[in-house]
């Protein structure tokens, strides 16, 4: 499932940002998510996810992404989301059967092209340069 | 997963835990580059076995492979608790070569270093998710704890039900501020230390014996 190609030119002139929803998630493997992310961020694209990705997930992005480092190539990924404020407040059921919301925005991109500017519980602020 | 099965596979770990006491537990010490993991690690290991574990360097990503000591006896109160410490590659997004020319590294040196600091975070990922029965998290406590990193590894380490502990390191330096880290992770014990001079140690074992003892 990739993403509609943007024409040479497009690219030139800006910085593509896919904002994936949560509906499109829905039903992938944990992998396919991470390929669909990675294949976006390494064409320097911007992926905004509406709902986020699960903590062993994020594990695996990590990982994931540190496989494909190379020198001048690709440097990894700059990824914000806000703090899982919600884990703590879980009940012990929720606990107990390891259910836990996911669903938070997650922005993702080539750490040369994505900066922080500012983080804190509940706003990101970045800063996207073209590649 | 079906609530019966969800339940049962719950009550087997929670069971695996208990019955698996007399094995030594696994305890990663995780954190962010430079945050003092390894000067910590060859700290606990000084004192209760002798040896150190690895060199300790300023450089970012010195440690780039997971290295372990085993059967770390650290007695506490008349009782030996028996651990194996794990000590991590710190673990980021993001590697650069070019960071490592800085540190008066030829290119050659630097672009071998990311890559095995690249293997490393990885390695370390997937102790995380396997390997490790319980965590020592360390800050550096001069630095701003809201990152993305520290967020995603202790959301990681929680969804994993893994006991933690948060180490708020290097007290000895005049912009250490330990209220920032206890802020930022509230449902977790934080606990100030200076790995490098030794400064609260006895509180850490303590913390140590009571969480994975």
């Amino acid at each position: 499932m990739g993403m509609p190609e943007a024409t040479p030119t497009d690219v030139d002139d800006g910085v593509q940002i896919d904002l994936i929803s949560g509906a499109r998630m829905e039903g992938m493997a944990s992998m396919e998510k991470i390929r669909l992310i990675l294949d976006g961020v390494r064409e320097g694209n911007i992926v905004i996810l509406e709902e986020g990705l699960s903590p062993d997930e994020e594990s695996k992005l990590i990982e994931v992404t540190m496989t494909e480092i190379s020198p001048d190539e690709f440097n990894g990924i700059e990824i914000e989301t806000y703090p899982r404020s919600e884990t703590a407040d879980r009940s012990f059921l929720d606990r107990l059967m390891g259910r836990e919301s996911t669903k938070k925005l997650t922005v993702i991109g080539p750490a040369n092209q994505i900066q922080t500017l500012h983080k804190d519980e509940n706003l990101i602020s970045a800063l996207v340069s073209r590649k | 997963m079906g609530l019966l099965t969800g339940l049962r596979d719950s009550i087997a770990r929670v069971t695996e835990r208990l019955f698996s006491a007399s094995d030594p537990k696994r305890i990663g010490i995780y954190g962010p580059p430079n945050a003092g993991k390894t000067t910590l690690a060859n700290r606990i290991a000084r004192d209760w076995t002798g040896d150190a574990i690895g060199p300790e360097s300023h450089v970012p990503h010195e440690t780039r492979r997971a290295r372990r000591k085993e059967n770390v006896e650290i007695e506490r109160n008349g009782r030996t608790v028996t651990i194996d410490i794990v000590d991590t590659p710190g673990v980021t997004t993001k590697v650069d070569y070019k960071e490592f020319l800085e540190h008066d590294i030829d290119e050659e040196d630097a672009v071998r270093r990311s890559r095995e600091a690249t293997e490393g975070v990885a390695e370390a990922m997937h102790w995380l998710r396997e390997d490790v029965d319980g965590v020592i998290y360390v800050l550096d406590s001069t630095e701003d704890p809201f990152t993305q990193v520290n967020t995603m590894l202790i959301g990681i380490i929680e969804s994993q039900d893994l006991p933690v502990l948060i180490l708020a390191n290097k007290t000895d330096l005049e912009d250490s501020n330990i209220k920032q880290i206890e802020n930022a992770f509230p449902q977790h014990q934080t606990i100030p230390l200076s790995a490098l001079e030794g400064d609260n140690m006895d509180e850490v074992y303590d913390k140590i014996a009571e969480y994975f003892g």
